[in-house]
């Protein structure tokens, strides 16, 4: 499965050179608020997943909520247009559907949870030093 | 993870350094109010036993309080199908046919410490957390409902329909089964649960939330004080709901 997973995203990875040629479509990814993400863009292009599966268990069993890592707080920063209005995940350019869609990954998530950000609840952003952090801790703590 | 702030989290919470708001219900019962959240980062502990105490004897049989405020907080609307829909908190009324006494409650999951659900479920979605709240794990939960028939209480509901429009703290989803959660989310967050919220809101007050180990909380108080009684007792399962004046 992760293999599956994986895939297409490395290949997305490898995408900038060829679209550079402009002779492949790229997923058009919206904007998102605040300065950057919980944790270095590479970083969570590769392991998004495992993050969120990671906090998934900690949440869920043993009660932790940090926000940094959690599919609440992703939604609440990447599900908004440029203006800061709520994208519907009926919408392609949801930050999440566009890449997916174009991965051919189709995440089950929202099957159960809400795709759309919480009205009035700020999405929590990286710090440079904590992100940095993460990105050394968390990686090997997701090594499964 | 250094020690240190689970430690400083214990010692504010057993040494009663948690601002209380107080508010007399009865002549040496009170209501406290939780007003220091968990740390986000710290994880739940067996220290600490969630509960709820009905009094029967203030609840109104024509309110629904409690019933609309979990409706509202979880999501869970009907699609006319009163046998099959979500329902994680129903009222009942109690006819005792010798005397005509009428007693109504609110009956939903009693958080056993014993859970039946837990003992029969095959992977594991159901569990007890460590503070005795009883859950579904949707994530491995395989629709089997194994649970709702082991449940004596008739608690938890499948869902048969696909569903948008979730509420973001409460995820549902079709093929799952669900109850109620004690309002685990907002516990997490130092709040009250929905419906206990709603009954206290409509002056009924028969709804007491709080820690049953802690004897300076109002609940572990009443329950010491007055006679109650749990459904169903004569299974041994130890619940975390308890009934007055039944």
């Amino acid at each position: 499965m992760r293999r599956l997973l994986t895939a297409p995203l490395l290949l997305l990875l490898a995408l900038p050179a060829t679209a550079a040629e402009g002779r492949a479509p790229v997923p058009q990814i919206g904007p998102a608020q605040g300065e950057q993400c919980v944790a270095p863009v590479e970083f969570m292009r590769r392991n998004h997943m495992e993050l969120i599966l990671h906090q998934r268990d900690e949440t869920v069993h043993r009660g932790i909520r940090t926000k940094g890592q959690s599919l609440r707080n992703c939604i609440n920063c990447h599900a908004v247009d440029a203006a800061g209005q709520p994208v519907s995940l009926d919408d392609p350019e949801h930050f999440c559907v566009s890449c997916h869609r174009y991965a051919a990954v189709r995440p089950d998530c929202f099957q159960c949870h809400s795709g759309e950000p919480e009205p009035g609840v700020p999405g929590v952003v990286g710090t440079g030093a904590w992100s940095q952090g993460l990105a050394a801790t968390d990686h090997r703590e997701v090594e499964r | 993870m250094s020690e240190q702030p689970i430690d400083r989290y214990r010692r504010r919470l057993l040494g009663g350094a948690i601002a209380t708001g107080t508010l007399t219900l009865a002549p040496g019962i009170f209501l406290h109010r939780l007003a220091e959240a968990k740390p986000d980062a710290e994880p739940v502990r067996s220290i600490v036993r969630w509960g709820l105490l009905v009094d029967t004897t203030r609840c109104a049989s024509d309110c629904t309080a409690c019933v609309d405020a979990c409706r509202d907080e979880h999501g869970w609307t009907g699609h006319g199908r009163p046998r099959s829909d979500a329902q994680w908190i129903r009222k009942v009324e109690l006819h005792d046919k010798a005397t005509g006494r009428e007693v109504s409650l609110p009956m939903m999951c009693q958080h056993c410490a014993e859970p039946p659900c837990v003992d029969v479920c095959p992977t594991g979605a159901s569990f007890k957390r460590a503070d005795g709240i009883v859950l579904v794990d949707k994530h491995i939960c395989i629709g089997c409902r194994y649970c709702m028939m082991a449940c004596p209480y008739k608690a938890r509901s499948f869902i048969h329909e696909d569903l948008t429009d979730q509420k973001p703290h409460s995820p549902r989803g079709k093929g799952t089964v669900e109850s109620c959660t004690l309002c685990v989310h907002r516990i997490d967050a130092g709040q009250q649960p929905a419906c206990v919220e709603a009954c206290n809101r409509d002056g009924h007050g028969a709804l007491l939330f709080g820690d049953l180990n802690d004897r300076n909380s109002a609940i572990h108080q009443a329950l010491a004080e007055v006679p109650t009684t749990q459904v169903r007792a004569d299974l041994g399962l130890d619940l975390g709901v308890r009934y007055q004046g039944l």
